[in-house]
């Protein structure tokens, strides 16, 4: 075990030098300045703008510049932003726990809304629950989170005024009116994308227990004559996990890079927010750290999904 | 109009017949600057208006907080780094010039006693020195007096090009000196007609000697206050994030009396244009939000919902079609455009005066842009504008087809124009914008009707605007025969602004497309008024000089200007905020209140 483990970081080195080459070259090449602004403003000499571009080294080679990139990194160091001058730590600190916040607990609702919902549905499989079920799911995950977040924005704050459209990350507000405020904001975004993962997952929970559920060992567990709660519980639900932990595992990253779209929508000061004002002003620092991050979680929820799966099912070995 | 002519209006002005506003109005129309303007009256005696907001709060604070919205963050607050107006503003919050420019361009005093003239010994009479007397008692946030130390300081910030500071273009060319600890003597290297630049406006905010003072050239982004300015603005510094916030609360040893009047300020920043103006005039969720690029019936739709309405202020943004003069099909050293190249058919005036009669910007003024694009013949106007008002601009395609026909220009075949065996067929680019395909729509149909073919293209804004050299799309390359955009006057003086059309600034290869001049137009004549203007102290002739400049621009149809853009602001009904079109959006936020 600890031998595969270690096997697999090893491994995640290389995958993640080469993720960070390719990232590099192509923002490197992609059109764009950052000092774009300075150029179309005529009171800025053009001698100010030259004078940035070696002084943060934008002149160099790319060669060169990845490798100092590189080594950088390697000793924590992540740069700093072209536009606010900030490391990119401290900008990406600053928007953390607002997109964990919004991002883990939509995850989490859409977790609360699917398993239930995914399992009752394969238990009584076209039923009525189950018909109704499936079609929410579809119209959930068909519409995109854009259409239905402006949806919200339209129905709750402009029609019946009952909920803020602007999310603001620090609240002047203490005790229990903190909290009102805070959830006042937060429920339409974090609504919006719990319901769009929701849906998706509870089609995908559907599936796996319904390739569980009739499998032998489930009629034999039956006929041990345990009660059927047990049996979805211990026998069915556990096994047909495997598929949907590999699908939360994926998912996570994403909960530290932000939902891009929803975050502009409701102007969440999250992750996803930086990162599109980062690309719109050509700010590869801040772009290649989020980006390259956003890597590093893919790779290590792809680890942590295969160590889940030995413990869920014990048939699964590691060598 | 010559010289005669504008003193007899600055006469009437003086006499009482003509308003100021009236004034500045025409001067603006002729392509002037509400700045420009208010210098000339105040050269010939006229007195200072007295700004038209009018402030009624009666202690300071106890105003709550004031919520605001930028759609883009400020991302650092450092003005001497502030690179567009989003950061000028979240700066302007905490610091302060000594002066700042009202709607009508007149100076009103911020850490200047007085504002100098001729009249009060201020400004010397041969134009190369000018004096300020600074404000006293004034103190910075964190208690330190504001002296005139640091205004030399600035100075010394600014124009170190090791700093690389965005504003050294105000602060290369002149000289501070103390003359006591609350006057400053600024010396020009040559006669210098329009004084107000350094230290005033958005390139004037002035940050403290005491903090910046070890961070002067190359450490200059190290320095701690780049992110928690201390300045000696109405309010001071509470929390900053990039791009998302910058927090203020009322600043208890402010300068100015019973100011300000609220407890605390807010800058959101983030999300799109539209639902900003939304959050505002709609919902009355925030009290003020910036530069809204909204098409005007959206505006108009929201504004029924009655919380808030949209504020116009005019300013010195024009959206224009150029016309290039040079080649942009053939390569001659490895550039195409290039200064050596003729244009095929863009340099026969009888094209270019049909080019000019059929931009219809009656619709695109109507029906593309409302209250955000006034309609506009000229860079500059007719001198008849005085008495009518009313701007003269033409669509007439049928006049169009005849000067063409006269010119020898034959419709083919397939219904385009041709010479010599050359079509008259253009590729029209300008950047993606809604507003802007609409408009090249308009042209285009107008176009395809005299018998001239527009291939119309798009280029994404990020790009279109960056001064990538490795990119043929963007516009100082000008690889395209025709091309709009809008190009701001931000200067209070119109002189940066006229250097796009001299002939040193024709944009190439050589200077890697940073010359300002994009059109490749070149013109003695030109190129002498502007080296006359450049020295003539006399705002009035100096005014004269840039009305003439202007005839020539458009005369020549140099370019073909469309609809002025004022800038809007989206206000909530019981906020009392005065715009400017010439400062930062906050150069009055001193005086910001509520009332109801």
């Amino acid at each position: 075990m600890s031998k595969y483990f270690l096997r697999r970081i090893l491994i995640t080195i290389p995958a993640l030098l080469g993720i960070s080459l390719v990232l590099f070259t192509v923002l490197a090449m992609a059109p764009g300045d950052p000092f774009e602004e300075l150029a179309t403003n005529p009171n800025v000499p053009p001698e100010v703008r030259a004078n940035l571009r070696t002084q943060f080294g934008l002149d160099d080679p790319i060669p060169v510049r990845y490798v100092r990139w590189v080594t950088a990194m390697v000793k924590g160091d992540w740069g700093f932003s072209f536009t606010s001058r900030v490391n990119v730590s401290t900008l990406i600190m600053q928007r953390l726990p607002t997109t964990l916040f919004v991002l883990g607990t939509a995850q989490l609702l859409g977790l609360l809304v699917a398993l239930p919902i995914g399992v009752y549905s394969a238990v009584r499989p076209y039923s009525i629950f189950d018909q109704i079920a499936t079609t929410f799911a579809f119209i959930g995950f068909s519409l995109p989170t854009f259409c239905t977040g402006l949806l919200f924005i339209l129905l709750f704050s402009i029609y019946l005024d009952w909920l803020p459209f602007i999310y603001r990350a620090d609240i002047a507000a203490t005790g229990w009116r903190w909290v009102w405020e805070m959830a006042r904001q937060a429920i339409m975004p974090i609504t919006v994308l719990g319901l769009f993962q929701g849906a998706a997952t509870t089609r995908f929970v559907r599936s796996a227990v319904l390739d569980v559920i009739r499998l032998d060992y489930v009629n034999t567990a039956r006929s041990k004559g345990l009660s059927e709660r047990m049996t979805i519980v211990k026998h069915v639900v556990r096994n047909a996990l495997i598929p949907v932990v590999t699908i939360v595992a994926l998912q996570i990253p994403g909960v530290f890079t932000g939902a891009v779209i929803t975050e502009q929508i409701f102007r969440v000061p999250g992750i996803g927010s930086l990162l599109i004002s980062a690309i719109l002003s050509n700010d590869t620092p801040v772009v290649m750290s989020i980006t390259f991050v956003f890597a590093a979680l893919v790779v290590l929820f792809n680890l942590i999904a295969d160590l889940v799966y030995g413990w869920l099912d014990p048939r699964i070995s590691y060598r | 109009m010559d010289e005669h002519k504008l003193r007899d209006l600055i006469a009437e002005v003086k006499a009482g017949h003509l308003s100021r506003r009236g004034f500045v109005q025409v001067m603006v129309g002729l392509g002037l600057t509400a700045p420009l303007a208010a210098q000339m009256l105040a050269s010939a005696g006229v007195a200072q208006a007295q700004s038209k907001l009018m402030y009624k709060a009666t202690k300071r604070g106890g105003g709550g907080a004031v919520k605001t919205l930028w759609w883009q963050g400020p991302t650092l607050l450092n003005p001497h780094f502030a690179v567009g107006t989003k950061d000028q503003d979240g700066s302007r919050i905490f610091y302060e010039p000594l002066a700042s420019w009202d709607p009508d361009g007149n100076l009103v005093a911020n850490l200047a006693a007085e504002i100098p003239s001729v009249q009060n010994g201020g400004v010397s009479k041969d134009g190369k020195s000018v004096t300020w007397k600074l404000k006293k008692g004034v103190q910075w946030h964190d208690g330190k007096p504001f002296t005139a130390d640091d205004v030399v300081f600035n100075w010394e910030y600014a124009s170190d090009p090791a700093t690389a500071s965005v504003t050294i273009g105000s602060y290369k060319d002149i000289k501070a000196q103390k003359i006591d600890s609350h006057t400053v003597k600024v010396t020009f290297e040559k006669p210098t007609p329009f004084w107000a630049d350094a230290f005033v406006g958005v390139r004037g905010m002035l940050i403290p000697k005491h903090l910046f003072e070890a961070f002067k050239g190359a450490k200059s982004r190290e320095a701690p206050t780049n992110l928690k300015p201390v300045g000696t603005g109405p309010y001071r510094f509470v929390d900053f994030k990039p791009g998302d916030m910058v927090k203020g609360e009322l600043n208890p040893t402010y300068h100015m009396p019973n100011r300000p009047y609220f407890d605390t300020i807010e800058m959101k920043g983030g999300g799109d244009a539209a639902s900003a103006a939304r959050a505002v005039i709609q919902t009355g969720e925030f009290d003020y939000a910036w530069n809204l690029q909204v098409e005007d019936e959206i505006l108009k739709r929201m504004e029924q919902g009655g919380k808030g309405k949209a504020d116009i202020v005019a300013g010195g943004n024009i959206e224009h079609i150029q016309l290039n003069n040079t080649d942009p099909w053939t390569e001659v050293d490895g550039e195409r455009s290039s200064i050596k190249t003729k244009h095929p058919f863009l340099l026969d005036p009888a094209v270019r005066q049909a080019l000019n009669l059929i931009v219809d910007r009656g619709a695109v003024q109507e029906q593309i842009y409302g209250r955000t694009g006034i309609a506009t013949a000229n860079f500059l106007n007719e001198p008849k504008r005085f008495a009518s008002k009313a701007t003269k601009w033409e669509l007439n395609a049928d006049k169009a087809s005849q000067i063409l026909e006269a010119a020898g220009w034959k419709k083919g075949s397939d219904g385009i124009r041709a010479k010599d065996g050359k079509k008259l067929k253009m590729v029209y680019s300008t950047s993606i914008n809604a507003l802007r395909q609409k408009t090249q729509q308009v042209v285009k149909q107008v176009a395809a009707k005299v018998g001239i073919d527009m291939e119309i293209k798009g280029v994404t804004a990020s790009v279109y605007f960056s001064s990538d050299v490795g990119n043929p799309d963007t516009y100082t390359k000008f690889y395209t025969d025709i091309q709009m955009y809008t190009t701001t006057m931000t200067q209070p003086d119109p002189e940066l602004f006229m250097n796009q059309f001299t002939s040193w600034e024709v944009a190439s290869k050589e200077n890697k497309w940073q010359g300002r001049n994009i059109t490749r137009w070149k013109s003695e004549e030109y190129d002498k008024l502007y080296r006359a203007a450049e020295t003539e102290l006399d705002p009035v002739k100096r005014a004269t000089l840039f009305i003439k400049m202007n005839e020539l621009v458009i005369q020549n149809v140099v370019v073909i200007p469309v609809v002025f853009r004022p800038r809007v602001a989206a206000i909530a009904n019981t906020m009392r905020v005065e715009q400017s079109g010439w400062d930062s959006d906050f150069w009055n936020l001193h005086n910001w209140y509520r009332e109801g």
